[in-house]
């Protein structure tokens, strides 16, 4: 197990800046999550941690070690990567030792750790296979088994399940977990999915263009987004912006209505109000009731996400239970907790607390 | 049947000419020399059958058909495979993203484009000869050449230098299959501590080993049919000492010097089952060392 410690790290493709001087402490032990939208560098700043991509400025350090110019082989690290990146001409059993023969490993050592990550992967029966004959799902076992059977000090996954299908990403998403449980290894994971996040993460990095926007817990990110790129990006359905206009202790949203604003939070002129789907509630009773028309209703069995059409023509979801009567084309009355909103100012930084 | 001529006639139209070309200059050719190769021809008289006696004599009697088969294959078990590795060489090389990468591809590949002409065979005569420019040059540097051409034991090795010389074809093909290689492999193996010559052997080699079976296939056969470069350096004759006596001038020889088109489609014929025989072995081997990605089970 090993820290991660990024200090004002620069990263440019000729004169396209891509990371803009990233500081990031990793702890050890730690499964870090960079999450973050197409395009926002996270995979670019997980290769630069595995030595794969060049720092032109600042430093990284693994443990007390700084390694910029320390080659991939020798950082004590693994990487899974999104193509699996396995070896095809080789068996699995090859695929696992391959790093283990050119560490000059003895051969009963390497025989050990690799019928110890098949048998914890259960891909014992899969050892004479070339990557060919194996399923997507096999497949990422073996590239997990390939960096389990170096006992690193520290794991980089570049976004290991965008390439399996829904089911199965959620059955590896927990055998992921569980791995992580058991190893109990620094862990740094590269998604751009936002529930596999919040899932698997201790803590969260969550990127765009090229900075990092907030670190934090997956609870202190959901509940506490920093500014209006977290709040919209963390959250599944999506959370409702509603542009204000701020008067000291209250916000008119256009075409809405006024809404109370509470103890701590304070503005004048443009604002943003988030509220997320599941916080919206059906009928009469908060801060603020909205009326609007039912344009369209999801039906998912344990919920359902009715999209509603306010007055002022904008849309807001609502997230309700799936036993929840409604209907497209109805009218429906919506309340809005002003506690449970987040507000943002101009810039879209966070008002309050 | 008038159905189908109805359907069909407008597709047979326009492939005419090409059929009259393909049974003209092909097939009948290909029969005709298989039924010269059992007569004795010599294109004044008729030809008169001799059953096996062409073939019989070839491998019983002649001596030049034999020093014409160690030549050939001298020349094939030395030039295709330095070819191939100069070809793949520079190939990774090229794909390392050098500067101006397209002027050097062409550069090398220009002499593939001249390599079968007569004119560079003039030049590899000139830059070879005792007083050419690869002597000039040793001399500038206090050295004394060899007569290249016109001694036996170096005269082969130029035409093998030229030969090699010619690897723009293969390198363009190579470098091609290096492109297709899937980088992150590369950094999978760097992160699984292989070096450079590891991860040559290691990933290079078996992932491009569908390329190298193609190039080695084409170029053994290329080479086994070489002739002009031969021909015209030995003037013609395979000079000096048979040393350049390659298969294809002595058929050219045997043809059209002494006129013994029979001898010559027989030795034709035998080329043909000789060329057959090794891209079947190739191919028979290949199932031990070639990996296809897209293979099943």
């Amino acid at each position: 197990m090993a820290s991660v410690t990024l200090s004002k790290v620069v990263k440019a493709y000729g004169n396209v800046p891509v990371i803009h001087c990233i500081d990031l402490e990793v702890a050890s032990g730690e499964f870090l999550v960079l999450v973050g939208p197409s395009g926002c560098g996270k995979s670019t700043l997980l290769r630069m941690i595995a030595g794969l991509e060049e720092v032109n400025d600042g430093t990284i350090s693994i443990g007390d070690k700084i390694v910029n110019d320390l080659p991939a082989s020798q950082r004590n690290l693994s990487m899974v990567f999104q193509s699996y990146a396995l070896y095809p001409h080789m068996s699995v059993r090859k695929n696992l030792a391959f790093g283990l023969t050119n560490l000059r490993m003895p051969k009963d050592e390497i025989a050990r750790r690799v019928a110890d990550a098949a048998r914890i992967l259960q891909i014992e029966p899969l050892m004479e296979r070339k990557p060919r004959q194996l399923s997507g799902g096999q497949k990422q076992r073996v590239a997990i088994g390939r960096a389990i059977v170096r006992e690193p000090q520290l794991f980089l996954f570049d976004e290991p399940l965008s390439n399996l299908d829904a089911e199965l990403r959620v059955q590896m998403r927990v055998e992921l977990a569980g791995l992580y449980q058991r190893l109990g290894t620094t862990m740094i994971y590269v998604t751009h999915d936002q529930t596999e996040a919040m899932t698997m993460a201790t803590r969260i990095a969550v990127l765009n263009k090229g900075i990092v926007e907030q670190i934090g817990t997956p609870y202190e990110l959901y509940n506490f987004p920093r500014n209006r790129f977290v709040a919209t990006f963390i959250g599944s359905p999506k959370m409702n912006m509603l542009e204000a206009t701020a008067r000291g202790d209250t916000a008119e949203i256009a075409g809405i209505g006024t809404l109370k604003l509470p103890d701590g939070v304070r503005g004048q002129g443009s604002i943003s109000v988030g509220i997320r789907p599941e916080q919206i509630a059906i009928g009469d009773g908060g801060a603020l009731s909205v009326p609007g028309k039912v344009s369209l209703v999801e039906y998912l069995g344990s919920e359902i996400f009715v999209y509603v059409t306010l007055p002022s023509g904008e849309r807001l979801l609502v997230q309700a239970p799936g036993d929840a009567r409604i209907h497209n084309g109805e009218p429906i009355t919506l309340s809005i907790s002003a506690a449970q909103a987040h507000y943002f100012d101009a810039e879209g930084l966070r008002i309050g607390t | 049947m008038q159905k189908f001529l109805r359907k069909n006639a407008p597709a047979y139209v326009f492939l005419t000419p090409w059929l009259v070309g393909f049974f003209l200059l092909s097939i009948f050719p290909i029969l005709a020399s298989l039924y010269l190769s059992f007569t004795q021809y010599d294109v004044v008289r008729p030809p008169q059958w001799v059953g096996l006696e062409n073939y019989q004599y070839m491998f019983e009697f002649d001596y030049r058909f034999w020093k014409s088969l160690q030549v050939t294959f001298t020349f094939v078990v030395v030039s295709v495979p330095a070819k191939l590795i100069f070809a793949l060489a520079v190939a990774m090389l090229l794909d390392k993203g050098i500067r101006a990468v397209g002027w050097y591809r062409a550069l090398f590949y220009l002499p593939s484009i001249l390599g079968g002409s007569i004119a560079v065979a003039i030049l590899w005569r000139q830059l070879f000869d005792y007083n050419g420019v690869i002597n000039s040059v040793l001399r500038f540097f206090g050295g004394d050449g060899p007569y290249w051409l016109s001694d036996p034991r170096y005269s082969l090795w130029t035409l093998i230098v030229l030969a090699v010389w010619q690897f723009g074809s293969p390198m363009l093909i190579f470098l091609a299959g290096l492109r297709a290689i899937p980088q992150d492999l590369y950094e999978a193996a760097e992160i699984d501590a292989a070096g450079p010559v590891r991860k040559f052997f290691a990933i290079t080699v078996p992932l491009l080993a569908p390329v190298i079976f193609f190039n080695l296939v084409l170029q053994m056969i290329e080479a086994f049919k070489s002739f002009s470069g031969a021909f015209i350096i030995s003037g013609g004759s395979g000079a000096p000492l048979d040393s350049l006596l390659f298969f294809t001038v002595y058929l050219f020889n045997e043809a059209f010097s002494y006129f013994r088109m029979g001898y010559a489609s027989a030795l034709g014929w035998v080329l043909l089952v000789i060329i057959a025989a090794f891209t079947a072995i190739a191919f028979w081997t290949s199932k031990y060392w070639v990996h296809y990605e897209n293979e099943r089970g």
